[in-house]
């Protein structure tokens, strides 16, 4: 369970400047690194929207930012998406996958459903990595699309890379 | 009972205000301004590559404005909007306040209505008071700006006091010609990173 440390890598490799999060169980490695990393400014949001809208201010003034997310924010963001794409901001943002593999919560269900549907309806590019051994390569290239491409971009972690929640027990 | 007219009679007029504003900030103030009457109030006021108007994206424009900000600490950055696009956010002021951003300033223009959609009431004309709700939220520096004596005192501290600040600022709900800036929204980007960041803000 150590493929976040590749999200991490990536995103030093490009510069990642502000992380722009949600909590998630299954972000929360990553996101414990980012607040640790003085290069880096992890930023705490109140909803998904915010970190939209926060991505396209770093490029205003000169800085790339990452978006860390779980899959039932996607649907707080549609609109916010519409400021990236009209304005041609880049947008990265890693996904954490709900309703997907073994979920325990049928509430999570319509919106993992609706995920990509909804990136996509969005004109944000959507790619699903569910082996560890991908998620090197496919976060570079997320961040890529996003930066030299100066395009929208999502990475889907799958649900199988998470551990599995039963509400039985602790997290992990 | 809500007074839902008393912004008719505020004696603040909102493009005095912006002109007012624009014209006490220096060349290292950057703003974001919110959709709509915002916009062009900052237009009327003067156009320019070191503001980003946003013509839609409602909500959105506080958590652009803290992005720029860190991303830019040693300039002044402002924004201004209306108590509606705050109200669709409010959960911002949060965000602000942790962050805490010492060059970042908001001024909300209150007129207590929608004023692109027909300037139906908000509820700022009924029960909510932004400055009380950005106060609670953990910004440190708040308050609601209702006369000309008022503004005056509070311009120099919305262009250099240490922030962050929330203005809340009373205007009149009045109807007022339309001043546009470009609405092209690459353009708009384009103009700012090469004012800021000159030839390298061009990708």
């Amino acid at each position: 369970m150590d493929w976040w440390k590749d999200i991490y890598s990536a995103m030093k490799e490009a510069d990642v400047k502000q992380v722009a999060y949600v909590p998630d169980a299954g972000h929360a490695k990553l996101i414990n690194a980012c607040i640790a990393d003085n290069d880096m400014r992890a930023v705490p949001l109140t909803t998904e929207e915010e970190g939209i809208a926060m991505m396209a201010g770093a490029w205003l003034g000169g800085q790339r930012g990452v978006l860390l997310m779980q899959s039932s924010g996607v649907g707080n963001c549609i609109n916010m998406v519409g400021l990236m794409k009209t304005c041609r901001f880049p947008l990265a943002t890693f996904i954490t996958m709900r309703g997907q593999w073994h979920e325990f919560n049928p509430w999570q269900m319509p919106m993992g459903n609706g995920t990509q549907p909804a990136l996509e309806a969005m004109d944000v590019n959507v790619r699903t990595v569910d082996d560890p051994a991908d998620v090197a390569a496919q976060s570079a290239a997320l961040l890529h699309r996003a930066f030299v491409g100066m395009q929208a971009g999502a990475l889907l972690l799958h649900q199988r890379l998470m551990p599995i929640k039963t509400f039985k027990g602790s997290e992990d | 009972m809500s007074d839902l007219s008393r912004a008719d009679a505020f004696p603040l007029r909102r493009r005095e205000v912006a002109q007012q504003i624009l014209d006490s900030g220096g060349d290292d103030l950057l703003m974001i301004t919110g959709l709509g009457s915002t916009n062009w109030d900052f237009t009327a006021a003067g156009d320019s590559p070191s503001i980003f108007p946003l013509w839609g994206a409602m909500g959105g424009a506080l958590p652009m404005a803290l992005g720029l900000a860190l991303a830019q600490p040693d300039k002044r950055i402002l924004v201004a909007t209306g108590d509606a696009e705050i109200l669709m956010a409010l959960g911002s002021f949060a965000t602000v306040a942790v962050q805490a951003p010492t060059n970042l300033s908001i001024a909300v223009f209150d007129n207590e209505r929608y004023g692109e959609t027909g300037m139906q009431a908000t509820a700022t004309a009924h029960t909510a008071d932004l400055a009380a709700i950005a106060a609670a939220s953990g910004i440190m520096i708040t308050n609601t700006i209702r006369d000309q004596v008022e503004l005056d005192a509070a311009v120099p501290l919305i262009i250099e006091e240490k922030g962050p600040s929330v203005h809340v600022i009373k205007v009149r709900a009045e109807p007022l010609p339309f001043v546009l800036p470009p609405k092209d929204g690459a353009y708009l980007k384009d103009r700012f990173r090469a004012a800021l960041l000159g030839d390298e803000g061009i990708v």
